[in-house]
């Protein structure tokens, strides 16, 4: 009986505890940026003390320190300027090149297509040497605008391939209609397949805005002063002073900045895997 | 229509690339406009260099071991996760966090938790009597703890991708093969290996090669944690590619070394190729 009951529920308490220790496992970090944000700076650092209980009361220290005494606001502003511009420049180009592509038909379209895939990994670390190089030569160097401009051609790629899917599962007789009916073909995209792929473009909004906000290695590489940094940049190169304790603001940091773009991420990620398994899912 | 998307890819990926060929075969150096054909001199040189030796072994290691630990844990994690359940949506989060967050934001997390004094892991050991106070390791300060911690962090980053990944991949098994299998008298293990796995192997394939593109060719995790360090121990070709070329200003010497990385990325895309032909095929 006792056995019997065991196998019945065995599995089920091994599921729960594998979720459980992979959930704390991976969340932690976040978790202890949690912790180390509310701390007191002798509570964080007094080895003695036990580092998950609030050994003294909370404060706000830290964050008071981050919004007031840094750059922070400034790094998240450039970041979100960056954003904008960058996805407004991938939109310009994909959108068009994306329906060009899912119109033609054949094997070119699907080999070009593939193609245009494959750049996408194409990584930073390969080509931020030449790239240091054209940036100070456009003298776009220590300016946000050098990550603006080269940021689309890593984002460009893969919003194509998204919005591709997109516009193949729209029937091209919407747009003959469209074009029976006076609209040119140009007139015929905005009016007509824009409106239905929303969805599509926002996938792409959002993956090209998180994609800035994620990057490390070409902000590292082309921009050095301190107020033109990108967030992810600013917080682990600027934010460490010294000697100094502190580790509170920079873990407050971390954590804010964080947060709204793993929510954001998050909510599109199911289109982004998609578009990630090249069709390998049916 | 496509014409300036691929324009742009071309002078922001295309033309940088060849100057990065160039640059392996000149003496370029920060500050100074000369340009002349050295040959093989940066190769020769850099093979010599006990450093590049490292880190071509670390690049290698690091990815591997990174690969088979993800590939184990993320095929456990999502059969955990198929099933719907109360929570799941949070529980996925939560889990999601460590990819959708930005890398630098949550490597700087671990660091803190490695920390040399006020490690939270090492406060664990010491309360566990595992360790006298003060006389645990120094997790970013040994090579070999370095080099273990490198890798936690990338397999902490790349089990969620990879988790979605495959559960994309399961939900897309036909539920009757499985029911048709537990009919049959087929346990937990033999529909394992026998029916999940090898249905799942071409989504199996890219989670892979998405990874290994991933670890191979990151810079971020090791410059934030150990910026290649202790004695060069954790140095993988990007770090060390950014160390010489960038920060030592040597870019010919460091476009060479970052041009090691194109094997690896030339392999990889075959197989993708390979992966989309044969599922556009079937």
């Amino acid at each position: 009986m006792e056995r019997a009951a065991l196998r019945k529920s065995g599995p089920k308490i091994l599921k729960i505890l594998v979720l459980a220790f992979f959930t704390v496992a991976l969340a932690f970090p976040f978790f202890w940026m949690l912790i180390a944000t509310f701390k007191q700076n002798i509570d964080l650092y007094t080895v003695e003390n036990n580092p998950f209980l609030f050994n003294l009361p909370p404060t706000l220290d830290h964050l008071r320190f981050l919004f007031t005494q840094t750059r922070f606001l400034r790094w998240l502003g450039n970041t979100a300027l960056v954003g904008v511009l960058v996805v407004a420049i991938t939109l310009l180009l994909a959108l068009p090149a994306a329906y060009a592509l899912a119109r033609l038909t054949g094997r070119w379209g699907e080999r070009l297509g593939i193609a245009i895939f494959l750049t996408y990994l194409i990584p930073p670390t390969l080509l931020f040497i030449p790239l240091s190089r054209v940036v100070a030569i456009l003298g776009l160097q220590d300016s946000i605008f050098s990550v603006v401009l080269v940021y689309p051609s890593m984002t460009i790629p893969f919003s194509i391939w998204l919005l591709m899917g997109f516009f193949k599962s729209i029937p091209k007789e919407l747009e003959d209609a469209a074009m029976v009916d006076g609209l040119s073909r140009f007139g015929a995209f905005i009016k007509m397949v824009v409106p239905i792929s929303v969805s599509g473009i926002l996938t792409v909004v959002i993956f090209a805005f998180t994609l800035v906000t994620q990057e490390f290695v070409y902000a590292l590489t082309f921009i050095s002063p301190e107020s033109n940094q990108m967030v992810g940049v600013g917080i682990p190169i600027f934010l460490v002073r010294g000697d100094v304790y502190y580790w509170g603001s920079l873990m407050a940091a971390c954590l804010v900045a964080s947060l709204p773009i793993a929510v954001l991420y998050n909510l599109f990620l199911d289109r982004f895997i998609a578009g990630f398994t090249v069709g390998s899912v049916k | 229509m496509f014409a300036p998307s691929v324009l742009y890819i071309a002078l922001l990926i295309g033309v940088p690339f060849i100057l990065a060929v160039l640059y392996a075969f000149s003496d370029a150096r920060i500050g100074s406009t000369g340009f002349h054909y050295v040959g093989l001199e940066n190769f020769r040189s850099i093979l010599h260099s006990p450093s590049f030796r490292k880190a071509l072994r670390n690049s290698i290691v690091f990815t591997l071991c990174a690969q088979a630990i993800v590939i184990v844990c993320s095929n456990i994690l999502s059969i955990a996760l198929e099933k719907p359940f109360r929570g799941r949506g949070f529980i996925r989060f939560l889990i999601l966090l460590p990819w959708v967050a930005p890398v630098s934001l949550g490597t700087i997390g671990w660091k803190w938790i490695l920390d040399s004094i006020y490690s939270v892991i090492t406060w664990v050991l010491v309360a566990l009597h595992l360790y006298k106070p003060y006389s645990a390791p120094m997790w970013l300060g040994e090579p070999h703890l370095a080099m273990a911690s490198v890798i936690l962090v990338h397999c902490w980053r790349l089990i969620p991708f990879s988790t979605v990944i495959m559960l994309a991949g399961r939900s897309a098994i036909p539920r009757e093969i499985p029911e048709a299998a537990a009919i049959d008298g087929a346990g937990f293990w033999r529909t394992l290996f026998q029916i999940n796995i090898p249905m799942m192997t071409p989504i199996l394939s890219v989670a892979v090669l998405f990874g290994i593109i991933f670890t191979f060719t990151d810079m971020t995790v090791v410059y934030i944690l150990t910026a290649g360090g202790p004695f060069d121990s954790t140095q993988t070709l990007p770090s060390l590619a950014f160390a010489t070329g960038i920060a030592g200003s040597d870019l010919a010497a460091g476009a060479a070394i970052s041009l090691f990385l194109v094997p690896v990325l030339v392999a990889v895309a075959y197989l993708m190729l390979r992966i989309a032909h044969r599922t556009e095929v079937t």
